[in-house]
């Protein structure tokens, strides 16, 4: 058991250097609208290092997020996450999946009209605190569960 | 090979729901393919989506987003017949680029 939640803890821990800067740099050419990819924050290996690159200081917990995800997630590969703020003025939501080897995981920036909500499907190593970190107006808030997952999602 | 990407755009109340498929491996760099041989990272990093050509979501994804990804958001004040288009960029450069109409209700 514990083989195997080794290997799927690896299959996560790429750390991807050339692929991304290269896509980085290709991003930045073919897309100028899109916001430039956070290389330090999607490396980082410890919640905390991908809190700071996002410019978090320090985050207040929020009733205003409404982060949905299940209790028990019955594969780690596809988890769904939707996530709802009520805060006025959000400009951004960004997840973080705290056990997951590198634990940013995306970042969504809200203009013209877009509702502050997001659905997605992420993959978990383990069972782990999924946050929502919300910007609004440049001041941080946070929504946090903890998604059991019996199978890891990294392996591919 | 995948199917290619699919959207759905409908008006919930005063925003369109919009739904989007894309296909794509998502690899994290740590897979092994049947051979034991490490399939390399390739992953879309960007997506964006516009509304009536304004960007309305600027989106920037890790290896750790779920294969095949899914993306919904909703456009408030959209309305039925409005364009809506998403696009993406993966790590390799290579793009993706859907647009579709909003449903009426």
């Amino acid at each position: 058991m514990h083989q195997y939640r080794r290997k799927l803890l690896q299959a996560l821990g790429s750390a991807v250097p050339l692929a991304i800067a290269a896509g980085a740099g290709l991003l930045r050419a073919g897309n100028a609208l899109a916001a430039a990819w956070n290389k330090t924050g999607f490396e980082a290996k410890v919640a905390a290092d991908a809190l700071k690159s996002l410019g978090v200081t320090g985050a207040q917990p929020s009733k205003e997020i409404i982060l949905a995800a299940p209790d028990i997630a019955e594969n780690g590969a596809q988890v769904p996450v939707t996530i709802t703020s009520k805060i006025p003025n959000t400009q951004s939501i960004s997840i973080i999946v705290d056990k997951n080897p590198f634990p940013l995981n995306s970042i969504y920036e809200f203009t013209n009209g877009a509702d502050s909500y997001v659905s997605i499907k992420l993959k978990m190593g383990q069972t782990s605190n999924v946050i929502a970190v919300v910007n609004a107006d440049g001041r941080f808030f946070a929504a946090s569960k903890e998604v059991k997952v019996t199978i890891g999602g990294c392996g591919g | 090979m995948a199917d290619p990407m699919k959207i759905r755009a409908r008006m919930e109340g005063d925003a369109a729901d919009v739904k989007v498929l894309m296909s794509h491996p998502m690899e994290t760099g740590q897979r092994k393919n049947e051979k034991g041989e490490l399939v390399p990272v390739h992953f879309i990093q960007s997506v964006i989506a516009t509304h009536n050509g304004k960007t309305v979501l600027d989106v920037q994804w890790s290896q750790a987003v779920a294969r095949n990804p899914f993306l919904g958001f909703r456009v408030k004040g959209a309305k039925a017949g409005d364009k809506v288009t998403v696009s993406w960029t993966d790590t390799k450069g290579d793009k993706g680029s859907i647009d579709t109409t909003v449903a009426a209700a």
